[in-house]
């Protein structure tokens, strides 16, 4: 219940800070739309029985998201240089990738960080591995990711564990 | 005053004119690599690190206004839906056979999703049923 309120002021600060309105029809169609969007979540949440949970600190994610930005920096350079070089990518190469987080929200963080750091992409997710395609693998990719995973882990709040 | 407004003008077109550049770089790399894995990573720059710039140049360009915290609102589900359908097209490659070259021992897993698939469709009758 009172996740239910705090999403719909989160709701209802977002649709004042898109619409910048403040006419009395267009606030009623924005309390409707908070109030129909928190019954579609609920009744998700019912009809699934699978409660998404946030277990990460806060303030390890945004020292991860430092690190991520200058991850993304330095693998968009390389690939930029692929592009701009005359060669063609031909040390294409797809593996699997360890997989040591326990939650899923930290699972999605560490997959979405493969794919959005150019060079990598995740190509599905298996129990305990990522399949992952590179379009320039070398031998130090393997640490680099291992390296990453390993933060990922960090950022994650331990105790909680597996939420089903 | 000006001197600052003259860094953040410089800084903000800086931004601006790399983010393009990247998205070049993503667009010549689209149409120059041979082969569709390859591509997907020739869009991640573009994705990325332009996608990025470019919001950043902007919402330096716009000051402290609304239309700076609709940007980063944008900037952020950008950063977090633009990984996700990349990863959504490259699995659908992975699942409906098409793997780059020495790849082949992932196939066999493909096979299996393909009967569960086929299962699942057998059994689907109405979805809604028992929810409403």
């Amino acid at each position: 219940m009172i996740q239910g309120i705090i999403a719909a002021l989160g709701l209802a600060a977002l649709w004042l800070l898109m619409s910048g309105l403040y006419k009395t029809l267009i606030l009623i169609f924005g309390a409707l739309s908070v109030l129909l969007t928190i019954f579609i979540i609920r009744r998700m949440d019912k009809v699934d029985n699978h409660k998404l949970g946030y277990d990460i600190g806060v303030f390890s994610t945004i020292g991860y998201l430092i690190w991520l930005l200058k991850e993304i920096a330095k693998s968009n350079m390389a690939v930029s240089k692929i592009i701009l070089s005359s060669k063609q990518p031909d040390q294409q190469k797809m593996f699997e990738v360890p997989v040591t987080q326990q939650s899923e929200i930290a699972q999605v963080i560490f997959a979405n960080s493969i794919t959005l750091t150019p060079g990598t992409v995740t190509v599905e997710s298996e129990d305990d591995h990522f399949i992952v395609h590179a379009i320039d693998f070398a031998e130090g990719d393997m640490e680099a990711l291992a390296d990453m995973d390993a933060r990922v882990t960090a950022i994650e709040t331990t105790g909680s564990g597996d939420n089903s | 005053m000006s001197i600052l407004n003259l860094v953040f003008e410089i800084f903000s077109w800086v931004a601006i004119l790399l983010g393009s550049a990247f998205m070049v770089i993503g667009a010549i790399g689209t149409l120059r690599f041979p082969d569709f894995w390859s591509r997907v990573h020739a869009v991640s720059v573009a994705d990325s690190a332009g996608m990025l710039l470019l919001t950043l140049g902007m919402c330096i360009q716009g000051g402290f206004t609304l239309v700076t915290v609709k940007l980063i609102i944008i900037g952020i589900f950008l950063f977090i839906t633009g990984p996700t359908a990349t990863h959504a097209v490259a699995n659908a490659a992975l699942v409906s056979g098409f793997l780059p070259k020495g790849a082949d021992r992932f196939r066999r897993k493909i096979v299996i999703a393909d009967n569960a698939a086929k299962k699942a469709k057998k059994k689907k009758r109405s979805p809604l049923k028992g929810m409403l």
